[in-house]
């Protein structure tokens, strides 16, 4: 049978390989007869035609057999979602969240991920939704997809039967970023999961220390449009931003402002009100996504770009 | 020289003479030159895309350009080109013809519907270059992206919404006309196959057009408002929108497939010289297929997070509107049994329509079934299984009619030679291009990437590759029809021996079609 990476790749391979076996018997059989007859029935060969209105029994047995076949193939189809959407009660659940353009692991115990870790050969459900558009989750190796819907929760499982690393892609356009929006599945040893599973629990357990300004800026998606290095990127560069005069579109109309910790904080609550000059409108609104004390952290990591401002060119 | 509609003078003069006429034969070529800029810019669109995609990474344009071409090749190609694609370009000009009568039954709201088409075309067009730039969400505008995005997506939704007016007064108008309008004699049973396809492609025009207005003014509303129909935090749904959409859209798919199978089901007989084999199951499965298209837009949302049991029926009656399809493959092909087949032009585009339209009709069996259509939605199994169904199918019957019409509209021939050498150019590059995306798809290669990891390369080069023979093929196929139109030699009035009313009256015909009405005694497809 086919070589499977979880227990549901063979199951869907399988339903594939039947699909495909009755679709090439279909289009040869198809294709063959019209090209013989095209060849057999040519009018150079075959000068007058035979006027053939029709053959009610034939009718009955290509309309009966295909009708037969769809069935059967949407037999093998349901029994195997069926199963697909069976979650076992054992099954280590892990709830995702996607957003543009990230994705968020977030384990029972706390810990939490930007790449899904699991154990082999242990049942997982993902419970998934999105803090803001569309998105999808899949994992083309596991077999397994479902969408990232606003205010639900969808959920897929599967059982990783082989460790390694492996693409998880996001399936529903949401923007800018979403080609970028890849991350990767690490199927562990028992063992290695529940080291880094102990460990990190402990680092990112609420309350032992505020949110980190650098990490939130790699993991909420900030750097797939902001660099800190000075290159411009979908967005302007971060880098020494604070205290920096710039000018901006203000409801079409250009004006200078200097970069001050209130305008910090507007650009992430409500990007669309001061478009820096030359940039498109299309920044998402953070309300409601980040916390306060995210936010607080953030501004505070982008006032530490600013030491290297007089490297900027302007 | 023998008077037709092109040499009549009428009520206006000039360019007026064809924006202001109430004549189907004027309008339907109207159409068809709109239609064929949009498709050559839509084609444009495309080669660039697939040029981006020749490597990972930038190649030549930013992430949010290319979002906006496949956006922009999406609704040029869907809702400029082919949704009025075969019955308003060639079914205006063929529909009065083939059933006998002098025009349409409502020839100024016929020319309304053109008026509407090039205004809500025209919208569409300017969205590109006005407020926040070309619009970034994909045809299918799905929320609540395309709410947020500051994009210009509320003209362009506008335009789409106009168009939507032109598609469902053609549906109401060509219905009337075939239940009004027929040739004494033509019951329902002596119609043209391509009649029976447009009259239940016009049903569907008229009932599932006007959900797609509802659901873009709603979109409106949301992004002038914020009302919230789509938002959680408003105790709305995104999901609403992706059923909404697809209300519409799932049956617009057979919009644009069933005017094909029609122009199928006229060609074969002609050039296999004999009688259609089956000719009530391919009128009834058109009918089938236009009524069961209704109930299956649930397959296009098996990962929406829709409840499991919608999702089982759904996939069911996906699995049931596939016979119907089926049904109309066999007796074409059973057509050609014991014929006296000549391989000409419109022939082998048939022949290639049906070997790609099964190609596209059988993978979406793997769509259809739950368990592998988890696997492959949102890929670039799609992406080949839309384009083997839409372009393999109804573009490639579009060009056999075009083929097989041209010499009824134009008059002239065009060069056999040329038109051959371009059928096989366009069946290789199609084939060339479409076939990886397949495999790229069953590899897990998401649609609409902008980047992509380096492992899917290969068969993204051999796809770019496959886009340049497609369009030589398709420039050689266009140059040489209109070269044709003033180079090629005089076609005569019936040049293929066809046997229905159109090849009755002269090349071009004259204004009101016929010299006098045909009397229809016989069957459409009657030789002797």
């Amino acid at each position: 049978m086919v070589h499977g990476w979880t227990n549901l790749s063979s199951s869907v391979d399988s339903v594939f390989l039947f699909i495909m076996g009755i679709s090439l018997v279909l289009l040869v059989g198809v294709t063959g007869a019209m090209v013989y007859f095209a060849v057999r029935y040519r009018r150079s060969r075959h000068p007058r035609a035979e006027n053939i209105e029709g053959n009610l029994p034939l009718e009955i047995v290509w309309t009966v057999v295909p009708t037969l076949l769809v069935l059967a193939i949407f037999w093998v189809g349901w029994k195997s979602f069926v199963y697909m959407r069976t979650v076992p009660q054992d099954a280590m659940l892990v709830k995702v969240t996607a957003r543009m353009w990230s994705w968020h692991f977030t384990y029972e115990n706390g810990a939490t991920s930007e790449v899904l870790k699991i154990p082999v050969n242990r049942p997982v459900k993902l419970a998934i939704t999105s803090a803001d558009v569309l998105h999808s989750l899949s994992i083309p190796a596991f077999r397994v997809k479902e969408d990232a819907v606003p205010g639900r929760e969808n959920y897929l499982w599967f059982q990783p039967e082989v460790t390694g690393s492996y693409d998880l892609f996001c399936t529903e356009y949401c923007g800018m970023g979403h080609s970028a929006m890849i991350t990767k599945v690490e199927v562990m040893a028992e063992k290695d999961f529940n080291a880094w599973y102990l460990e990190a629990t402990g680092k990112s357990a609420p309350g032992k220390a505020g949110p980190d300004g650098a990490k939130l800026f790699a993991e909420k998606g900030c750097s797939a449009c902001h660099s800190i290095d000075g290159s411009p990127k979908v967005g302007p560069t971060l880098k020494g931003v604070f205290g920096h005069r710039m000018t901006v579109l203000t409801n079409g109309k250009e004006r200078e402002i200097t970069a001050d910790e209130a305008y910090l904080r507007r650009s992430l609550l409500d990007p669309a009100a001061d478009v820096v000059k030359g940039f498109p409108p299309i920044m998402p609104s953070q309300k409601g996504v980040l916390t306060d004390a995210e936010i607080d952290a953030l501004v505070e990591y982008l006032k530490t770009l600013r030491e290297h401002e007089h490297e900027r060119e302007h | 020289m023998e008077t037709n509609f092109y040499n009549t003078p009428g009520k206006h003069k000039g360019i007026l003479a064809w924006v202001l006429s109430t004549d189907h034969k004027r309008i339907g070529l109207l159409y068809l030159s709109c239609m064929t800029a949009f498709f050559l810019t839509g084609m444009t669109l495309g080669l660039l895309m697939r040029l981006e995609l020749i490597a990972p990474g930038r190649t030549l344009m930013a992430a949010s350009t290319y979002n906006a071409l496949f956006t922009l090749h999406g609704v040029i190609m869907i809702f400029l080109f082919i949704i009025p694609g075969i019955p308003a370009a060639l079914g205006n000009f063929m529909l009065p013809l083939q059933i006998g009568a002098q025009d349409v039954s409502f020839p100024r709201l016929n020319l309304m519907s053109w008026w509407f088409y090039i205004i809500g075309a025209a919208v569409a067009i300017t969205s590109l270059f006005t407020g926040g730039g070309a619009p970034d969400t994909g045809w299918t505008f799905y929320v609540p992206y395309s709410i947020r995005t500051g994009t210009n997506v509320s003209l362009a939704v506008f335009g789409v919404f106009l168009m939507g007016i032109s598609s469902t007064l053609t549906g109401l108008n060509f219905v009337t006309t075939i239940h009004r309008l027929r040739a004494p004699g033509m019951s329902w049973f002596r119609m043209p196959l391509f009649v029976w396809s447009i009259y239940a492609t016009g049903w569907v025009q008229l009932l599932a057009t006007p959900v797609i207005a509802i659901t873009l003014l709603m979109l409106m509303a949301e992004r002038f408002f914020g009302i919230g129909f789509f938002d959680p935090a408003k105790g709305g749904d995104p999901i609403l929108f992706e059923h909404l959409f697809w209300i519409y859209s799932h049956p617009a798919v057979y919009i644009m497939i069933l005017p094909a199978m029609g122009a199928v089901s006229e060609i074969i007989p002609v050039f296999a010289r004999r009688t259609i084999f089956g000719y009530k199951a391919i009128a009834f499965s058109s009918l089938g297929i236009a009524l069961f298209g209704y109930l299956v837009w649930g397959h296009h949302m098996f990962t929406s997070g829709m409840s499991d049991e919608a999702r089982m029926i759904f996939s069911l009656l996906t699995f049931l509107v596939a016979v119907p399809s089926g049904i109309k493959v066999f007796n074409w092909v059973a057509s050609l049994y014991k014929g006296s087949i000549r391989l000409d032009t419109p022939f082998l585009y048939i022949m290639a329509f049906i070997f790609l339209f099964s190609i596209g009709g059988l993978t979406g069996l793997v769509q259809g079934a739950l368990a592998t259509n988890v696997h492959v939605h949102g890929t670039y199994f799609i992406v080949a299984h839309f384009h083997y169904v839409m372009f393999g199918g109804t573009v490639f019957a579009f060009i056999a009619a075009l083929h097989y019409w041209f010499p009824k509209m134009s008059g002239r021939m065009y060069h056999e030679g040329r038109a051959r050498i371009a059928a096989l150019a366009l069946f290789i590059g199609f084939n060339t291009l479409y076939f990886p995306m397949f495999v790229l798809g069953w590899q897990g290669m998401p649609r609409r990437y902008y980047d992509y990891l380096p492992h899917y390369q290969p068969l993204h080069v051999v796809s770019t590759v496959g886009s340049w023979i497609l369009a030589t093929g398709i420039l050689l196929m266009l140059y040489n029809l209109f070269r044709s139109l003033r180079t090629g030699e005089k076609a005569g009035d019936n040049p293929w021996g066809g046997t229905t009313l159109e090849w009755k009256t002269s090349s071009p015909p004259p204004v009101e079609n016929f010299e006098k009405i045909p009397e229809v005694t016989t069957g459409p497809y009657h030789y002797q």
